[in-house]
């Protein structure tokens, strides 16, 4: 048995490191790595809660694996958009810095 | 202390000390994509641990296969094999990102501490729990308008990444 605390704590860590992640780095592959972090961070917790709550009046509850699929479709398909944004920009920049797409900034 | 105990702390150290290696290397982008899919397939064998066997299965075949490819093919793609900025001009602005995070994140795990919900042991799970068939009966009776949405959102992800992808739009 797993102590649960920890489960959800682990869940805490990794979402902040990707935060991090996104917040300093300014390549654009890792910035979509990150998210992807953070996501995996979200559906742990989906995960561990579910396990906490395993049951409902006796039948078996796993409401929360089909939140985490439905996560995983979200991050399948956010990958592919932003990996498609990726090459446009590289097209028109020849690069993946950040710093440098700042035809929108104010 | 379990076996199983000791291999959460096994798998979970591995998770977090690769995702720290994907965020602060600087150096090497097909080197952050690889200890990406070491995390995922590490969070993949934490939910083994915590008996979610088809979301684990799902994880390692989805993540650790299918988006961690495409992330190597882009990097291979544009030919990013070194990844060296010039050092930004922002360092006040990131670190105190930084340190905002950890004070927050600080914050999160004393209170988690705290929790008496948290710190009890949970049920044994009922028959079946987590397996295909029990999350398969789930997905096509309660959740059977969320397959449809997800095959619509999976459809328009398609053709938007051609869109943005091809050269030039005929």
């Amino acid at each position: 048995m797993l102590p649960m605390d920890h489960v959800i704590a682990l869940s805490a860590i990794l979402f902040t490191i990707g935060v991090l992640g996104v917040a300093t780095r300014r390549n654009l592959i890792v910035i979509l790595m990150s998210i992807e972090l953070m996501l995996n961070a979200v559906n742990l917790a989906f995960i561990g809660f579910n396990r906490i709550w395993s049951q409902v009046d006796g039948a078996a509850a796993i409401d929360g694996q089909i939140f985490v699929l439905m996560v995983i479709v979200v991050a399948a398909s956010e990958v592919a958009v932003g990996l498609g944004i990726l090459l446009a920009m590289f097209r028109n920049r020849d690069s993946v810095n950040v710093e440098e797409v700042n035809l929108l900034k104010w | 202390m379990t076996a199983e105990t000791i291999l959460f702390y096994l798998f979970g150290g591995l998770a977090v000390v690769s995702a720290l290696g994907m965020v602060l290397n600087t150096r090497n982008t097909v080197a952050s994509a690889l200890s990406l899919v070491v995390t995922m397939i590490s969070l993949g064998a934490i939910y083994l641990l915590l008996e979610a066997y088809l979301v684990a299965a799902l994880q390692i075949m989805v993540y650790g296969g299918a988006i961690v490819v495409v992330f190597l093919f882009v990097v291979m793609l544009l030919n990013l094999s070194t990844d060296e900025f010039p050092p930004g001009r922002q360092r006040l602005i990131k670190s105190a990102f930084v340190i905002a995070g950890v004070a927050i994140l600080v914050q999160i795990l004393i209170a988690l501490g705290r929790d008496p919900l948290l710190a009890a042991q949970p049920a044994a799970v009922p028959e079946g729990y987590g397996g295909y068939r029990q999350v398969g009966i789930s997905l096509y009776t309660d959740y059977v308008l969320l397959v449809e949405m997800a095959s619509l959102l999976l459809l328009a992800a398609i053709v938007g990444a051609l869109i943005l992808a091809k050269r030039k739009i005929d």
